[in-house]
């Protein structure tokens, strides 16, 4: 049986808010990047998704460049934590305020 | 022929400074000789053809192409304008040559023949342009190459002063020249001169007036007349080939040129015209007057250079084209002349300009005592000389138009005669004023060859035009086609003319009896010398206290209000606008991730909600 494409879309959005909600309740940098990169590949998937009913490549293309986007984002996201976990063995989001105006 | 001085004006800006002395002045002068040269092969070439084909119109190439403006960069080639480019390229190669001798010594030599290279390039464009555009790119180069070389000597303060005051002078001419392009333009829609003076019939009797007038304002303050010939004088601060070159043998004369090459304008605005006739008797008036009373060898040739052009705006302005013409080309031979013997007199004397600190110089400069001599009856108008055939068309032209213009132009040549015998005497004459007189020497070959050759053609430059009998008025037949209808027919009977001839005759020898009377013994007069004269009517003043000192309190003014409170208010209150902005939007930036994770969202949630609300709408 073939799955129909709502299926998909539901369970893309729960990915997605599942992403949001860590984002907003964890600490860690380390997690909240990887819940960041959770709604990254949420919002792909609804690409994929909506290429596939509408029969319409330029969702896959498009997704292709997310997912370089995000892996060129990830080398530098990750540069940075690891640069920050060398300066203070902890990387907790709300402690590092520096660039407050 | 324009191409050859930018050339040499190319060379030596690039290796000037790394050639040997003499060499950048021999490579500079070869260029311009050259370029007579070439002037030369163009003449006879013209000579070759039928009287009425001798005009072309070289299109070289496009240089401005918008909307309907379309000029070209080109050549045009009639006989006005090829025997402008002979006698500027000739003068200028002579000028070339001794100038390698008078600035041996300087430190920027090379520096000196890159403007001078610059200038003949400049003034060239402005002679051979097919339209008003091109000849104004050259009117402002030969401006702004005046400018560099008057400020030559810029260690000395008063000569910078001169180079600005030069500068700005010409500026409010060239201001008059850019408002009748402009107007030509409107009515016309094109500039090339071919296209102008073939649709005149179609601009109103009102706007050719001004057209005229506007142009005839350039030519005011190129040519300095006045009340714009200020600048002249001081332009005297510049070394004396240029001034020989550019203040009285070529670049001044450009304002006759455009005043002749117009003569279709000025055909048509009979009122203009005469009102050009009084400017140029006028000035040739006041600036002889002025002229009398100098104590600086090069200030009174100044002032006589004013009042010669003016001479030329009066045979512009009676319709005697030719005649201006011819003086034009007799007056950069005889003035060039007296100027170079003048520079040879300071340079001899090491720098002293002061004529009652000569005399006697005839027997230690030999040379050039003889051929400022020659000079002086030149410009007297002695005959034979080739001043008194040009200045004899000229006064016999205003005879012609009006008898008063006739009377002042008779009276300033009676002056002209006796202020250049008053110098001639001073200078060469008398007693010894001077100190030191084992260091006084004549000049280098290099500078006294010039010299003759320029004497040569003082002599002998009115053969060009003789009133003889219409065989021997060569000028005359070769121009007339370009000016055609626009040149007054002669109506003066031969007799008359031979009775005018005389009295000019005599008018030459009253002025050079009355200056070899008072002047051959004494040395100082005050009582003919007063320091009105002297400061040249005193115009300089005027012009000082009511329109430089009153703009410069307005200016300073605008520095203390406007600058401080307009301009620096606007400026340092939206900084503090910016400030304030800045001190409570500073609060959003909270360094927080979590903060501007959550903007992003209710951002994000905003446009979403917008969508969803307004798509179905």
């Amino acid at each position: 049986m073939t799955v129909p494409g709502s299926w998909y879309l539901v369970l893309s959005a729960l990915l997605f808010s599942l992403g949001a909600l860590g984002f907003f309740t964890r600490k860690n940098i380390l997690i909240m990047f990887m819940s960041l990169e959770l709604m990254l590949n949420a919002v792909n998937l609804t690409f994929v998704t909506f290429s596939r009913m509408l029969g319409d490549i330029g969702g896959q293309t498009l997704v292709f460049f997310v997912l370089v986007v995000a892996a060129a984002e990830v080398v530098v996201g990750l540069g940075i934590i690891v640069a920050i976990f060398r300066r203070r063995s902890s990387a907790t989001a709300d402690d590092l305020s520096i660039f407050r105006g | 022929m324009m191409l050859l001085p930018l050339a040499g004006f190319l060379v030596n800006m690039a290796f000037g400074s790394r050639l040997k002395r003499p060499l950048a002045g021999v490579i500079a002068s070869l260029f311009v000789v050259a370029s007579f040269g070439l002037a030369i092969v163009t003449w006879l070439e013209l000579m070759s053809k039928p009287a009425s084909q001798r005009v072309f119109d070289f299109i070289l190439f496009d240089w401005i192409s918008s909307g309907s403006l379309h000029l070209n960069v080109g050549a045009y080639i009639d006989p006005l304008s090829v025997t402008m480019i002979l006698f500027v390229t000739g003068v200028s190669a002579v000028i070339h040559i001794y100038s390698i001798g008078y600035m041996a010594h300087d430190e920027r030599f090379s520096q000196f023949f890159v403007y001078l290279n610059l200038f003949v390039f400049a003034m060239s464009v402005l002679v051979l342009s097919d339209n008003f555009a091109f000849t104004f790119l050259g009117w402002e180069g030969v401006g702004a190459t005046s400018y560099w070389l008057i400020a030559f000597w810029f260690e000395r303060p008063t000569a910078a002063a001169a180079g600005k005051k030069a500068f700005i002078v010409n500026r409010m001419g060239d201001f008059g020249y850019l408002i009748a392009m402009f107007l030509l333009f409107g009515y016309v829609g094109s500039l090339s001169y071919a296209k102008v003076f073939g649709s005149l019939g179609s601009i109103g009797h009102g706007t050719l007036t001004a057209i005229a007038l506007l142009f005839f304002l350039g030519a005011v303050g190129k040519s300095a007349q006045l009340p714009l010939f200020v600048w002249l004088v001081d332009a005297m601060e510049g070394p004396t080939p240029v001034s020989a070159l550019i203040h009285a043998a070529t670049m001044v004369t450009a304002g006759v040129y455009l005043m002749a090459r117009i003569s279709p304008i000025l055909h048509l605005t009979a009122g203009v015209a005469t009102f050009i006739a009084f400017v140029g008797v006028i000035t040739a008036f006041v600036a002889a007057m002025a002229a009398t009373s100098q104590t600086d060898i090069k200030k009174v040739l100044a002032y006589s250079t004013v009042s010669q052009l003016g001479y030329m705006f009066l045979g512009i302005g009676t319709g005697q084209y030719v005649a201006a013409i011819f003086l034009m080309v007799t007056h950069a031979f005889y003035k060039a002349l007296l100027f170079l013997g003048a520079g040879s007199v300071i340079h001899g004397l090491h720098e002293e300009q002061n004529i009652k600190k000569m005399g006697a110089l005839r027997k230690l400069m030999p040379i050039t005592s003889v051929t400022f001599i020659v000079a002086w009856l030149s410009i007297a108008g002695f005959p034979p000389f080739s001043g008194f055939w040009s200045k004899g068309d000229v006064l016999a032209g205003a005879y012609q138009k009006s008898v008063l213009l006739w009377l002042i132009g008779a009276l300033t040549a009676i002056l002209t005669a006796y202020y250049m015998g008053r110098e001639v005497y001073l200078v060469f004459f008398g007693k010894r004023r001077f100190e030191g007189s084992n260091h006084v020497h004549e000049s280098p070959k290099v500078m006294t060859i010039p010299l003759l050759v320029l004497a040569v053609f003082s002599i002998f430059g009115g053969a060009l035009n003789l009133p003889i009998s219409d065989k021997f008025r060569f000028l005359e037949n070769w121009l007339t086609p370009v000016f055609g209808s626009a040149l007054a027919p002669s109506t003066i009977s031969s007799s008359l003319r031979f009775a005018l001839g005389t009295a000019d005759g005599i008018f030459a020898l009253i002025g050079i009896g009355l200056a070899t009377s008072l002047w051959i013994r004494s040395s100082s007069r005050p009582a003919i010398e007063p320091s009105f004269l002297a400061s040249g009517w005193g115009i300089d003043r005027f012009y000082d206290r009511f329109i430089a000192r009153s703009s410069t309190r307005l200016s300073e003014e605008f520095t203390d209000v406007i600058e401080v409170k307009v301009i620096d208010g606007a400026t340092m209150s939206l900084a503090g606008l910016v400030g304030l902005v800045g001190k409570y939007a500073r609060k959003v930036q909270s360094g927080y991730i979590r903060n501007y994770a959550l903007y992003i969202s209710v951002g994000a949630l905003l446009i979403l909600g917008y969508f969803v609300t307004r798509a179905g709408a």
